[in-house]
């Protein structure tokens, strides 16, 4: 699997950028006087080290049984959907819900993606989970505040495992080229085949489009999407960051199924829903008056204010991976 | 009555099946509550300490044990219901695993007061973990102390009596329900407080609890 040069040039390519980026972040952290607000210095910093988390999960899928990567993600998802439930509000009544929710549907999702059955996955959480979790909460017998409650819970149980689970999934698709989809059914036509460096491409241009928006957003912005929502989110910087992960996403095309112009369409709408992602969760936050999932419960790292831009970019990559570069 | 599970007490197979279980079940419970411990102004210790909680869930007694340090841990005995500790044969074993001191909160003897039976369990060498409320709160109020946690230090002055916050522990397992939920928890440790000499019943009583609520906006 990992014999393949491609692969190899793409991992050590991004070995070296993070090499670099901790390098610069260190140096910069010794230097106080250097007039760059320690804050951003510190963000710099901690979103590095969550990048090497990251990576790290997704070379496991370069290196390791897909299974494996699999459950990571689910552990991931799990840790996700505790820091969003531990942040919402629920009633006492929500607890066996909660518990069901934790307990069934959470595992459940991941087993069924670890076994590749589309249909069973692709409709547990929107179809059977939405159902059992408005059922249960109206047999606990409390009413109060129904559909809210009811929507903080699938919204958690969607975003946090479902959007999430459809990264992994990546790694079970037949994916073909349009000019070898084109030839089929030519037995002599391969699968792409390379999915585990397809599911890095996209987590990699997702996270390089949170930094270029960022950075963008640092240099060319003034106009603040919701100020009341984020105060650092500006129409520059989505818009430059995007263009600028669709440019590098479209310069890397060699890695991935697609052609150039594919590469750099994909590339642009995964950095535009994690861009929307960022905002969502940011909005969540700021109504619960929180400035960080990690600081809503003192001392965790806050996987979630990593990954908000991963469980809204997963679903939109897989699914049109799925529709234009597959079979079915 | 109070009843005492035999802690090392027992034959060298049964000490060392002790040692490997304990560690294992700290795990679990720090894995399934999510907790983290924040020590402020207080460091892990192994001197002889009280360390006083609200207390919101049946958990809360596991939950403090597994977040000190392990050679803490094997230290110190928190006190838990009998009730609910000695119910069946698995919540047995994990107390007697995690070494719970079970107080029977129904039969509660004049002439054997269970302080004096703590304070003899404990010795020169263990520390406690109670819950001065008596019973759970079941939200984010903390009740009246009772009046136990005044005696342990009337007659060990020498006791560190450290507050211990926990927070969310109750939507974990709240009251009523026996299947805990895996959600987050934060556990919070402050700084040691004495019994001044000379100070009444209700004023050490309403200090210890203001250390507590203290330390919930921190």
């Amino acid at each position: 699997m990992v014999s393949d040069p491609i692969t190899w040039i793409f991992v050590i390519g991004v070995l070296l950028l993070l090499g670099v980026a901790t390098t610069v972040g260190q140096f910069l952290k010794g230097q106080p006087e250097s007039g760059l607000n320690p804050a951003m210095v510190q963000t710099f910093n901690r979103r590095i080290r969550a990048w090497w988390l990251l990576c790290s999960l997704v070379a496991a899928a370069l290196f390791l049984p897909r299974t494996v990567t699999v459950v990571l993600f689910g552990l991931l998802a799990f840790w996700a959907l505790r820091e969003f439930i531990t942040l919402t509000p629920t009633r006492l009544s929500d607890h066996r819900t909660l518990f069901w929710v934790f307990i069934l549907f959470t595992p459940l999702q991941f087993v069924l993606v670890g076994l590749g059955k589309y249909d069973l996955y692709s409709t547990l959480i929107p179809v059977y989970g939405l159902l059992f979790v408005t059922a249960r909460v109206a047999f606990s017998g409390d009413p109060k505040r129904f559909l809210e409650r009811t929507a903080k819970i699938q919204a958690g149980l969607v975003l946090c495992i479902y959007c999430l689970s459809l990264a992994p999934a990546l790694l079970y698709l037949d994916i073909y080229s349009t000019a070898d989809m084109n030839k089929l059914p030519d037995p002599q036509v391969n699968p792409y085949g390379k999915n585990a460096l397809l599911l890095f491409y996209f987590v990699f241009i997702v996270q390089m489009g949170d930094a270029l928006q960022y950075l963008w957003g640092k240099v060319l912005g003034h106009r603040v999407i919701a100020p009341s929502v984020s105060s650092s989110r500006t129409w520059e910087g989505m818009l430059a960051g995007s263009g600028s992960a669709a440019l590098l996403g479209a310069a890397l095309y060699w890695a991935t199924p697609f052609n150039e112009w594919q590469a750099g369409c994909i590339s642009l709408v995964i950095a535009l829903t994690g861009f929307a992602g960022g905002m969502a969760m940011s909005a969540i936050k700021r109504d619960r008056g929180v400035q960080d999932y990690g600081t809503l419960v003192v001392g965790h790292g806050g996987v979630l204010d990593r990954i908000d831009s991963l469980c809204f970019a997963a679903p939109v990559f897989f699914l049109l991976t799925k529709t234009f570069f597959t079979l079915s | 009555m109070v009843h005492f599970p035999e802690i090392g007490s027992g034959p060298p197979a049964d000490r060392v099946k002790t040692l490997m279980t304990g560690p294992l079940i700290a795990l679990i419970a720090k894995l399934l509550t999510g907790a983290s411990a924040r020590w402020v102004d207080c460091q892990p210790d192994t001197c002889q300490r009280v360390y006083f909680a609200n207390h919101t869930s049946h958990l809360d007694s596991l939950v403090i044990w597994s977040a000190l340090p392990g050679p803490i841990r094997s230290l110190t005995r928190p006190v838990a219901a009998k009730d609910y500790w000695g119910k069946t044969m698995l919540r047995r074993y994990v107390a007697g695993h995690f070494n719970a001191l079970l107080i029977d909160r129904k039969d509660i003897k004049v002439h054997q007061s269970p302080v004096d039976l703590l304070l003899r369990e404990i010795g020169s060498v263990n520390s406690l973990i109670v819950f001065p409320e008596g019973h759970r709160s079941s939200g984010r109020q903390i009740g009246a102390f009772k009046s136990g946690l005044y005696y342990l230090c009337k007659k060990r002055p020498d006791l560190e009596a450290v507050p211990v916050h926990l927070d969310n522990m109750n939507r974990i397992l709240p009251r009523g329900e026996f299947l805990p939920v895996p959600l987050l928890s934060c556990i919070t440790f402050g700084s040691p407080m004495w019994l001044e000499s000379g100070e009444q019943k209700t004023d050490f009583l309403d200090r210890a609890r203001e250390n507590l609520l203290r330390l919930k906006d921190i």
